[in-house]
């Protein structure tokens, strides 16, 4: 508690600590959270050469192979792929209302031990023409690893 | 012609701006009246142009005039009226005309309601307001021309992202850029007294209406955002700290702490120099949200997909704007001086630790909205901040900032009596204590603790109506005559904190109460969820306007007897040849079973998705109690006449 008889110059550097102090719990924090709640983005060809542990979540992005759905009850399977390699993807839940196969998705989730990949979250883009960034950056690296 | 009638109208718009925009700072400079009051009449016909632009293209929609470019890429003859015309502002040019529309209607605004300022402060306020015209009128015919005609023009246009046709989203824009853009106006009274070196409590009245008037839009307009995300994308949820989201949220955290700063500014002239910051601040994060929705830089559902080249644009008028606002006020700021100094428990140190804490906990978003993009610009590496981020964070560092909300109020200026203040709450206290009992009953600790903040927040606000009134101490007689002399104002901050504390128990309700279930269902199955049997009756196919549609059947049962039927339904819009999902939702007010249904599959069946959500409704209900408290502020005497500072002792206000 503050005492009464408090200066007025002493009241500012009482404000000024308790800013400093709020800003800096603010940032510390902040970092610490962003650290543990970042999520990476990586495409199948990534997975494929093994730059993920199972279990870590991330975010898979890529087209979903014509072809490789797959249902059973409120369960879907599918491929995600980049052109040079693949991903089988498992979700239970209700499909983005643009998912379709040939189009571009993102997918939230971790790889389980046999190296399929549990989705908890399914993203697509709400435009008919437009391919999500990741999906589109998926193809483009998985491009430039061909050409190279 | 009416295309090219509208086309023209925006360019001698932009004629008027660049006048505006400097003669009357000439004049104010050199006191020459003439050129002051020019400023009133530019801001005026300013608005009337671009409303005639604005009807233009209006027009245009709903005459389906498919040879202006605008239209044929957005609407579709098809579409029902109000789509056609909401269509407007669905999309990137059209929205940019509604925001200068509105723009110049807060210029008009204050040349026409502005009449008791200084004449050279009102001049310099329209001038400065008149920069940001500029920059946007040029932005629109430089890069975005509503009115660019297509030829051939082609037989029909190619709708409207099926989405958006919806009655909630119709009206989300309008508000929030009501919002959005009104805080341009605080952004130009703080730039103008910036350059006068000037602010006093004349000044910092005179900001209250205007902010408090773009915040009740802000609110309401997320409110309406959230609402439309929760029963249109049907995904169950609120909120989801999309950076789309955030945009908003930004300037409204930014907008609520300039609220309360400036009622300190006003009544105390304390927190000066910090109020006129937070006025550019705000406005620049309005500018932010619209580059980082407009620019393409984001994934996001409410994304407008545009070439970067309209990005550097923004870009750059955000950094003109912002940038030389703070370099003014770097320059300026001592001469405005920091105000009248005040002890840390005081009624001025309760809206100083209110700032702190919103400004923040913005911050805080912003570093979490901005942090993928710094990272992607550096290629290192693409990554996404989601939910859990913002919860961790976010929700701790507002906690203080609701514990204090019920205290504040019953400080007094300059010098306050915490004991005391907390002693007279002692209603709200157990109220609190007695909504954490209940939660912790049902073994939620979290629960336990948003209960307890909100029950405190509205008892609270109710406590302290009650010590304005001495309620329960003085005769009946004594109490009505106080609630009838009570300011409109102190109403209105006691109701804007009740809507917090409902927002407050309807997140917390909806967050750890929420039940939810996925399955797949064939015609006949039945499924529990939350003490509700729902039978699967099947599913029919519906034909709309402009779409066709499967709609289930879901009977609600309790103990057995029919209690309602839910109509989910899964639309297809074949003009733009698009799916979406029709939520079907029961609301009790107290609760609300949700359900959507997927596609179809011969095996399986189909699959249907389940919701029971507690007091979720209250979120919007809070939020409309936020926006009404501040409408009933707006309407105080005392902010209306902007007289000023009367001698007499009046009834502290918050």
């Amino acid at each position: 508690m503050v005492p009464p008889t408090m200066r007025p110059k002493r009241r500012r550097l009482f404000l000024l600590v308790s800013a400093l102090a709020l800003l800096g719990g603010a940032a510390a924090l902040a970092l610490t959270a962003l650290d543990d709640t970042m999520r990476f983005f990586h495409s199948p060809s990534e997975v494929a050469a093994g730059a993920v542990p199972p279990g870590r979540e991330f975010r898979l992005g890529g087209l979903v192979e014509a072809g490789s759905l797959t249902r059973s009850g409120a369960s879907v399977s599918f491929r995600v792929v980049d052109g040079a390699h693949g991903v089988t993807v498992h979700y239970t839940g209700l499909l983005p209302d643009l998912f379709r196969e040939g189009q571009g998705i993102v997918a939230m989730g971790a790889l389980d031990g046999g190296r399929a990949f549990r989705a908890t979250q399914i993203l697509a883009k709400h435009d008919e023409t437009y391919m999500p960034p990741e999906a589109a950056e998926a193809l483009r690296r998985a491009g430039k690893a061909d050409g190279s | 012609m009416t295309a090219e009638l509208g086309h023209f109208a925006l360019a001698l718009a932009l004629g008027l701006a660049l006048l505006q925009a400097t003669l009357p700072l000439y004049g104010a400079a050199r006191a020459r009246p003439a050129l002051m009051e020019l400023a009133r009449h530019t801001a005026i016909g300013q608005f009337i142009l671009v409303a005639i632009a604005f009807g233009a293209l209006a027009r245009a929609y709903v005459m389906s005039d498919f040879s202006v470019a605008a239209v044929a890429q957005n609407s579709h003859s098809l579409k029902p009226l109000l789509y056609r015309m909401t269509g407007v502002w669905g999309n990137h040019e059209g929205s940019l005309l509604l925001w200068l529309l509105i723009l110049t209607l807060f210029g008009a605004m204050v040349a026409m309601f502005g009449g008791s300022l200084r004449k050279a402060f009102q001049a310099r306020v329209l001038a400065v307001q008149a920069m940001i015209g500029t920059g946007f009128l040029a932005f629109t015919l430089l890069t975005s021309n509503p009115f660019a005609r297509v030829w051939p023009p082609p037989l029909d246009g190619a709708g409207l992202n099926p989405l958006l046709q919806d009655p909630g989203l119709a009206f989300h824009p309008p508000l929030l850029y009501f919002g959005y853009v009104g805080l341009s106006v605080a952004f130009s009274f703080a730039v103008a007294a910036l350059i006068e070196g000037r602010v006093d409590r004349a000044w910092a009245r005179w900001v209250r209406p205007w902010t408090l008037a773009a915040w009740a839009g802000l609110t309401a307009g997320i409110a309406l955002g959230s609402w439309w995300a929760y029963y249109e994308l049907g995904w169950g949820g609120f909120w989801f700290w999309d950076p789309v989201e955030n945009a908003s949220f930004m300037p409204w955290l930014a907008a609520t702490a300039l609220l309360h700063s400036a009622i300190a500014a006003e009544r105390r002239e304390a927190l000066r120099s910090w109020t006129v910051l937070l006025a550019i601040v705000a406005f620049s994060l309005s500018l932010l949200g619209a580059f980082l929705v407009r620019s393409g830089v984001l994934t996001s559902v409410h994304a407008f997909a545009t070439d970067p080249e309209r990005g550097v644009f923004i870009l750059l008028l955000l950094g003109i704007a912002t940038g030389g606002a703070l370099a003014l006020y770097a320059w300026r700021a001592p001469a405005v001086g920091t105000g009248v100094p005040f002890r840390p428990v005081s009624r001025e140190g309760a809206l100083l630790l209110n700032n702190l804490v919103l400004v923040t906990a913005c911050a805080t978003v912003l570093l979490g909205t901005l942090y993928p993009l710094f990272l992607d610009a550096l290629d290192a590496g693409k990554v996404s901040v989601g939910p859990p981020y913002f919860a961790a964070t976010f929700v701790p560092l507002v906690a203080p900032a609701l514990v204090a909300m019920a205290v504040g109020p019953m400080l007094a200026w300059k010098r306050g009596d915490l004991a005391g203040a907390l002693g007279r709450l002692w209603l709200a206290a157990l109220g609190a204590a007695l909504a954490a009992g209940a939660a912790l009953a049902y073994g939620e600790t979290l629960a336990a603790l948003g209960l307890a903040a909100a029950a405190w927040i509205g008892l609270g606000a109710l406590v302290e109506w009650g010590e304005r009134l001495r309620l329960g101490r003085a005769p009946v007689e004594e109490v009505r005559r106080r609630a009838r002399s009570m300011p409109r104002g102190a109403w209105g901050a006691g109701l804007a904190h009740l809507g917090v504390a409902v927002v407050v128990a309807g997140i917390t309700a909806s967050q750890c109460f929420q039940s939810e279930l996925i399955l797949a269902m064939k015609p006949g199955d039945s499924a529990r969820i939350a003490g509700y049997e729902i039978r699967f009756d099947g599913v029919s196919r519906i034909q709309g306007p402009n779409y066709r549609a499967d709609r289930a059947t879901l009977s609600v049962l309790d103990d057995g007897a029919p209690l309602a039927v839910l109509g989910p339904e899964r639309r297809f819009y074949p003009v733009e040849r698009q799916h979406t999902t029709e939520a079907a939702i029961r609301t009790t007010f107290l609760a609300d079973l949700y359900a959507v249904i997927g596609e179809d599959d011969a095996q399986a069946g189909r699959t249907v998705r389940l919701y029971h959500n507690p007091l979720v409704p209250w979120i919007w209900i809070g939020a409309i109690v936020m926006a009404l408290g501040a409408l009933l502020s707006l309407s105080d005497r005392r902010l209306r006449l902007a007289v000023p500072a009367r001698r007499r002792r009046q009834p502290a206000t918050a």
